[in-house]
């Protein structure tokens, strides 16, 4: 619910279509010149937020499919992409922050440099992926018409709280949504959230038996197991996985698709992604079209990317809580392939590390953990000690780590990264000394 | 392993393991084998038996709901659990164990919810969390290094001193410049999560402490603690 200090802003007095073509160009001429000098890319959607806090919802609000807003912990970027890729092979035209920047004024940013000077995007539908306390301030200026909610997970603690105060930001999002809400049914803080709301049609995506074995909830942690079965009817449940193709049911019927996300909760984002489509399109969804949409998918970045260095594979894998760096340690093989983990703890890392004691390492003991890196390798090499897993080094700079990792480990290689470290892996692995083919 | 077994009571890990809490426990588990020690975890769930034979004992800190579900249940086993802290067990509390273990939490509302009252100490609610690396000045263990995520303002009473100082970081509550609480062999801190893996001198007292208590004698073995020592280098180097 809006605060009294938040409510809606009403456009004003002066007709919005009289100053559109100002804002828009004075927001462009700020983004040609934060390009020139440089800058950041959230500097024009900044100004524009600032001028003319009417552009987001006015121009949003013209697209004839909506706005579909996906929030939650893990997996925002795969569904997102796996979205807007769905719905462009549907035939519609697809607006979406591809930037990654989750702020509002990213949004505004990326708006800028497609609208035309009468406020009209190219796009008939917009997909925005934005964290749990952006989409709250987001849904206050535009109502989503459709919200996709993956899941509540231990992330960043230090920057909302606890686990209960980001499931109240979901929420906040999940009651300003004007049509549809999707929800994991495999969350309880989704399930109360879900059967919580009205006036809106409440779908769920789910687990099967099979697939469900490979996801444990933060309260399961440490304890096994608990509580029923699911109570509600997927829309959309993710049967089958294992790396090639993914089994569904989709209302009701099965779909087989081919499906290369890597490891199994990117299949689960997809299964999300298939119940926004659906959902947007109702009647008029063109199964094969999603099929072959989904046959021509690729990772998101650092999820699951793969490289080749020197002829060998080397496979990104972004770790940012406890649950996503378990399921990656769960999903992929280990041996035959040298593993090095980078720790950062800048705020988008979670400044707080005790995360890593919630990551059962286990599975490493066997072949061991090459290199360990990031301003927190120290931390992460402590943590693999307790776990009796054995660490070949010790190198804090990234690049001579990288350098030494690449140098030491001629086969396969695997590095577990958090955000801010895979940015920085990502640029030394696109840069030329490398040889790397993307 | 032949060594001389220990038990390790670890205090509702369903409800209490917000923060990496496990970390304690397998700090614990682990240097009492690199002691030569034989450890057992006995886990303690809402409705079990007080953990009569525990050595020693770790609780942790909790989301507000997990903690409204163990309230009840440690409050039954409350004159237990003051026997065995007046009889010397050591024990090492975080966050919100530690706040129970205290006289009372009040809410920010006013509402005054009664704490078990083994420690001398209040706990206040606030709406503004207490979040970030500290570093505490400990006359026992020297520099004890963590982070802290509190929404919680503890006062301590007479009964009770504090675990020490913080160099940085705001402690108890933000105001007095102390952090945790030291009583009898109870360690009770806002460190959370993995305060006993960078500090193994806490751990160790914890671990000497048990094992005088049971087998009257406490052989150190040689942990290689090189790569604690690098972590708490980088930890204290970290702004706050």
């Amino acid at each position: 619910m809006p605060t009294p200090m938040h409510r809606p802003r009403k456009a004003p007095v002066v007709k919005t279509s009289l100053l559109l073509p100002l804002v828009v160009l004075v927001g462009r001429t700020v983004r040609a010149l934060a390009r020139r000098l440089g800058g950041g890319t959230a500097i024009p959607g900044l100004v524009v937020e600032r001028l003319a806090p009417w552009f987001l919802p006015t121009v949003l609000g013209r697209l004839p499919h909506g706005v579909i807003v996906v929030s939650g912990t893990n997996g925002k970027t795969t569904t997102t992409k796996v979205t807007a890729d769905l719905l462009t092979s549907q035939g519609l035209r697809v607006f979406t922050n591809r930037t990654g920047s989750n702020f509002t004024r990213g949004v505004v940013s990326a708006m800028l440099a497609d609208v035309s000077l009468t406020g009209r995007l190219p796009a008939d539908v917009a997909v925005l992926e934005l964290d749990e306390a952006h989409g709250v301030h987001f849904a206050r200026a535009v109502r989503p018409t459709h919200t996709m909610l993956l899941n509540v997970l231990r992330d960043q603690l230090d920057r909302f709280g606890e686990i209960d105060t980001t499931a109240r930001l979901l929420e906040r999002i999940a009651r300003a949504t004007t049509t549809t809400v999707i929800a994991n049914r495999e969350d309880s803080r989704l399930v109360r959230i879900g059967e919580s709301l009205e006036g809106v049609d409440v779908r769920w995506i789910g687990l099967g038996p099979a697939t469900r074995a490979a996801f444990r909830s933060d309260d399961e942690l440490h304890g096994g197991a608990e509580g029923p079965g699911p109570a509600h009817e997927a829309d959309v449940e993710l049967l089958e996985y294992d790396g090639d193709t993914a089994r569904f049911r989709v209302g009701g019927q099965e779909l087989v698709a081919p499906l290369r996300l890597g490891p199994v909760y990117n299949a689960f984002n997809a299964a999300g992604a298939i119940a926004l489509t659906r959902a947007v399109l109702g009647e008029r969804l063109d199964i094969d079209r999603v099929r072959d949409g989904l046959a021509g998918i690729e990772p998101a970045f650092g999820r699951g990317e793969s490289f080749s260095v020197g002829g060998t594979p080397l496979e990104l894998v972004l770790v940012k809580n406890p649950a996503g760096f378990r399921m990656a340690l769960a999903a992929y093989p280990h041996a035959g392939v040298a593993t090095m983990i980078v720790i950062n703890d800048a705020d988008a890392d979670g400044r707080d590390v005790s995360w890593l004691w919630d990551v059962d390492f286990d599975e490493l003991r066997a072949t061991g953990v090459a290199l360990t890196s990031g301003v927190r390798a120290a931390d992460m090499a402590l943590r693999l000690q307790y776990d009796l897993v054995p660490v070949g080094g010790v190198e804090d700079d990234l690049e001579a780590a990288l350098r030494r990792f690449t140098a030491e480990n001629p086969g396969p290689k695997r590095i577990y990264a958090t955000y801010t470290a895979m940015l920085v892996l990502r640029r030394i692995l696109h840069g030329s000394s490398f040889g790397v083919l993307a | 392993m032949t060594g001389e077994p220990l038990t390790i009571a670890h205090l509702y890990p369903h409800q209490m393991n917000i923060y990496g809490d496990h970390g304690n426990v397998l700090a614990l588990q682990r240097r009492a084998q690199w002691h030569g020690y034989e450890p057992e975890v006995l886990e303690v769930h809402p409705g079990d038996p007080f953990p009569a034979r525990a050595d020693v004992i770790v609780g942790g800190g909790g989301q507000d709901s997990g903690q409204s579900k163990v309230t009840g249940d440690l409050g039954r086993h409350a004159d237990e659990y003051r026997d065995a802290v007046e009889d010397g067990t050591p024990v090492l509390l975080v966050c919100g164990m530690y706040q129970l273990f205290g006289r009372a939490f009040v809410t920010s509302e006013g509402e005054r919810l009664p704490g078990i009252g083994v420690l001398d100490l209040e706990t206040t609610g606030s709406s503004k969390r207490i979040i970030g690396n500290v570093a505490v000045e400990s006359d026992e263990f020297g520099t004890v290094i963590g982070f802290e995520n509190h929404s919680g303002r503890t006062v301590l009473g007479s009964g009770g001193r504090p675990l020490g100082h913080v160099a940085k970081g705001r402690g108890n509550n933000g105001t007095d410049g102390t952090e945790g609480v030291r009583y009898r062999n109870v360690i009770g801190t806002y460190l959370h999560g993995s305060v006993l893996p960078k500090n193994p001198r806490v751990a160790d007292f914890l671990l000497e402490t048990a094992a005088v208590r049971r087998h009257g004698s406490f052989h150190r073995g040689t942990p290689d603690d090189a790569r604690a020592d690098a972590a708490r280098r980088v930890a204290a180097s970290r702004p706050r």
